[in-house]
């Protein structure tokens, strides 16, 4: 198990190596001036070499690389050209409302699909199953910037439960910081719940196919409890598959909850920078992205190596 | 006293009748041997007893377990029969535990559902179960994993969960097929003893007479879903009237090989100098192995699982790097050649495996499957094509409309079939034979086996008959190999190495697996004296 995540981390290093030089070969070296780019349309030229030279541009490309990389390695993100702050401290700040956030809708997700799967699982082919699997469909088929408004509509409009938006700051204290966050949570956990869903029941009832499932409804577990006992855990690789995927995707694919709700999170930031042409920005979050999707990896893997004693002794 | 008594059980999944009225009783302490064919409906009957049937399955007729009718019975109550006093040992080992649990926790579980045992008490009871399964816990730890375990070993861990709470009958479906000869006499021990010791009725499925001659009372035979001939064994098997029965018992004993037969010519096909495998962690699975293969000759090679025999006959086909050695096809050294010369060797050596389920592709032809190693051969005409798909086929006893359909559409015999027109269509000098008769019922084994001599007659093909059925091998090969640990241990006619055997180990695996003749001349002896 050690030497195996040993491997997975050694690997993982590599693709994160690899994933700077994309990054930042991507946004200057590839035709096209960053500078003027970010100027915008008629800058001034000597505004524009002031920039370049503010950007290192005049340096050789490898040391360019080099500066930004060993950068990195340091915490140094660079400073953004709109903010005039260092970009290390904005993702920082934005950080602390997207990984609650992030984090509260997998929890939730997660409470809602594995109990739903299990109970379609032990009744399928039943009404109780067709339901389950009509709900999942339409929390597929909702938009969730829809779900959003609906349940500001719902829980602040209407019930006065919730604000309908805004983020106080964790300075305000953790039980109003994390009430700002709970309708965005429901609104990004529902239709990732449904993906969830659908895919813990398909993988259950495979699963409930398997030999050993028969061993153990012949000891007398009931068809529910050898679901529950000896089913789940198998079905498991799957879910955790998917739970990475969706724990990468959601960290910057908040961003039009994070509108509609006015949260300050990552995914605004990005928009932000985007829209203002601060590459020093985007390059930095990209980075982060990056290295946050390396860890969730790692993190599967872990998970992977804990739900199933065959994963990484060399043997399948 | 009737402790399982049948009663006329029909039973039909989705509108298909699967058993036709049977009716079959055990005895405390009895042993019946359930012996048929695949698909004659005997792992159905023990399902229904167990009601584990596939869901859409209907039943007609009474099961009665010590009185009462097991298909009366609402789930429930079925639910605290099962493992408690019917216990069932299943056929394939490999996938008959769950992969993520221990061992330990597994048998403990018998223990904490009928007896609501804590988690250390029923621990406790699952050591003391496993010791007497032959798994002592200071050997085989309670903690170890399925996968951590040979395939004897998982069915003693099997056979163990179907026996932990001293159940009334022990249900065993084919609980020996998928093991090899020295694992399988071990849990037909296991199971005989719990019948003969703890007074258990055992049903014991099998397709395999043999193994089932030594120790039932009683046989019976199924067909097509009936039982059409039952008795005492083994005064049964000198008196067999139905004729599926008489051909079950003939196809079990295969005609040894002639002894000219196969002999080889002078030109060597297949030349193994000391050739060696070694996987990671320093296993030697092929330890220095040498052997030569005349053309039109039969060599069987024999052994255990684990002995080396696969991983030999993968290096011989080119599919699995040497540590030292080198291995000629016709000549040509299959592990350096490269372009036309490599093509050539590969089309004159030709495999079949073990699966015929697993080694077709389900989403293509058979045209497409049988034509396959075509390409070796360079550009070829597609009426050309088509004529050597359709002589292939023939040669295999197959229909010509077998071209244009699905593996799905046949039986495992057939596919294996299908698997040998594969090999033959290159029209190679010698064919690979890896354990392709070991997953086959005695029929169609001894169907195959008949096919194969008949096309190394007609068409002077030269086999590495790879196989842990000796049985098979006499038939087969007039030369043996046996394999231990990545060595030859012993090599010789087979005649004679399997009636006078040197090796010690060679003693062994012929011990391991009587043919049915032995075992019942064994019982006979054994009935006079008495």
């Amino acid at each position: 198990m050690v030497r195996f995540l040993a491997g997975r981390a050694l690997a993982l290093v590599i693709t994160l190596l690899a994933a700077t030089l994309v990054v930042f070969l991507v946004l200057n070296v590839v035709p096209g001036d960053p500078a003027a780019y970010m100027m915008g349309l008629g800058g001034d030229p000597a505004a524009l070499a002031e920039l370049r030279r503010e950007l290192g541009l005049d340096l050789p490309v490898w040391q360019r690389y080099f500066a930004w990389a060993g950068g990195l390695a340091m915490g140094d993100f660079g400073v953004s050209y709109t903010y005039r702050v260092p970009v290390g401290d904005l993702i920082l700040e934005r950080m602390r409302v997207t990984l609650p956030l992030t984090l509260m809708a997998m929890a939730l997700s997660t409470a809602l699909a594995i109990p739903l799967a299990l109970f379609a699982a032990g009744r399928r082919g039943r009404a109780a199953d067709a339901a389950v699997s009509g709900l999942a469909q339409v929390g597929l088929a909702i938009p969730n910037f829809w779900l959003a408004i609906l349940l500001v509509f719902v829980f602040s409009t209407t019930l006065k439960l919730f604000s309908a938006g805004g983020f106080p700051g964790w300075e305000a204290g953790v039980w109003p910081a994390l009430k700002a966050l709970v309708l965005p949570a429901v609104a990004l956990a529902l239709p990732q719940a449904a993906v969830l869903t659908r895919v813990a029941r398909g993988a259950l009832i495979e699963t409930m196919g398997e030999d050993y499932i028969r061993t153990a409804r012949a000891k007398g577990l009931s068809e529910r409890r050898a679901l529950r006992d000896h089913a789940l855990r198998n079905a498991m690789i799957p879910v955790l598959t998917i739970l990475g995927l969706q724990f990468t995707f959601l960290l910057a694919g908040g961003i039009i909850i994070e509108n509609v709700f006015y949260l300050p999170g990552l995914g605004r930031l990005v928009f932000q920078a985007i829209a203002q042409r601060d590459l020093v920005v985007v390059q930095g979050v990209v980075i982060v992205l990056v290295f946050a999707a390396v860890l969730v990896t790692l993190a599967v893997d872990a998970a992977y190596a804990l739900a199933d004693p065959r994963v990484g002794k060399g043997r399948r | 006293m009737t402790l399982l008594a049948i009663d006329r059980l029909s039973l039909a999944i989705g509108g298909k009748l699967i058993l036709r009225s049977v009716s079959l009783t055990v005895a405390p302490g009895e042993i019946l041997g359930l012996v048929g064919e695949s698909g004659s409906g005997k792992s159905m009957t023990l399902n229904a007893i167990m009601r584990l049937g596939p869901p859409g399955t209907r039943t007609e007729g009474a099961i009665r377990f010590e009185g009462a009718d097991l298909l009366a019975g609402p789930e429930r109550a079925m639910e605290s029969v099962r493992g408690r006093k019917i216990g069932m040992v299943f056929q394939e080992p490999m996938t008959a535990l769950n992969p993520v649990q221990t061992i330990g926790r597994q048998v403990a579980e018998c223990f904490r559902l009928h007896l609501g045992f804590g988690a250390r008490e029923a621990l406790a009871e699952a050591a003391e179960r496993l010791r007497r399964a032959g798994l002592p816990p200071e050997i085989v730890p309670l903690d170890r994993y399925p996968h951590q375990l040979s395939g004897g070993q998982r069915q003693r861990v099997v056979v163990a969960i179907a026996a932990a709470l001293g159940p009334k009958l022990i249900l065993a479906d084919e609980p020996t097929t998928a093991l090899d000869a020295t694992a399988r006499g071990g849990i037909i021990d296991l199971l005989a003893g719990l019948a003969r010791r703890e007074g258990a009725g055992l049903v014991f499925v099998t397709h395999d007479l043999a193994s089932i001659a030594g120790i039932a009372d009683r046989i019976a035979f199924m067909k097509d879903g009936e039982v059409v001939e039952e008795g005492s064994a083994p005064s049964i098997f000198r008196s067999l009237r139905h004729p599926y029965a008489q051909s079950l018992l003939a196809a079990s004993a295969l005609p040894p090989i002639a002894p000219d037969e196969a002999a080889g010519g002078t030109e060597p096909i297949v030349e193994a100098v000391d050739v060696s495998v070694v996987y990671g962690g320093g296993v030697r699975a092929v330890d220095g192995v040498s052997l030569t293969l005349m053309s039109g000759e039969s060599l069987a090679i024999v052994g255990e699982s684990g002995s080396g025999k696969s991983t030999l006959a993968r290096s011989v086909l080119g599919l699995e790097p040497l540590a030292a050695g080198t291995v000629r096809i016709a000549g040509t050294d299959i592990h350096r050649a490269s372009g036309g010369a490599l093509r050539a060797a590969r089309a004159a050596i030709q495999a079949v495996f073990q699966d015929p389920y697993g080694s077709l592709n389900p989403r293509h032809r058979i045209e497409r499957i049988v034509a396959e190693p075509l390409h070796l051969l360079g550009r070829i005409a597609s009426a050309e094509r088509r004529a050597r798909i359709a002589r292939a086929l023939a040669d295999v006893g197959l229909p010509p409309d077998g071209a244009r359909r699905y593996p799905h559409e046949f039986s495992g015999g057939q596919r294996q079939r299908i698997a040998i027109a594969r090999a033959l269509i290159s029209e190679p000098k010698v064919i690979v034979l890896d354990e392709a008769v070991s997953a086959l019922d005695v029929t169609t084994r001894a169907q195959i086996v008949a096919l194969l001599r008949e096309l190394s007659r007609r068409r002077g093909l030269a086999y590495l008959f790879i196989t842990h059925d000796l049985d098979a091998a006499r038939a087969v090969a007039n030369r043996v190999v046996v394999m231990r640990r990545g060595r030859v241990v012993e090599e010789g006619r087979t005649a004679a190495v399997l009636a006078q055997p040197h090796d010690p180990y060679t003693k062994e695996l012929i011990a391991a697996a009587p043919d049915l003749e032995t075992v019942l001349a064994a019982r006979e002896a054994e009935a006079r004296t008495r």
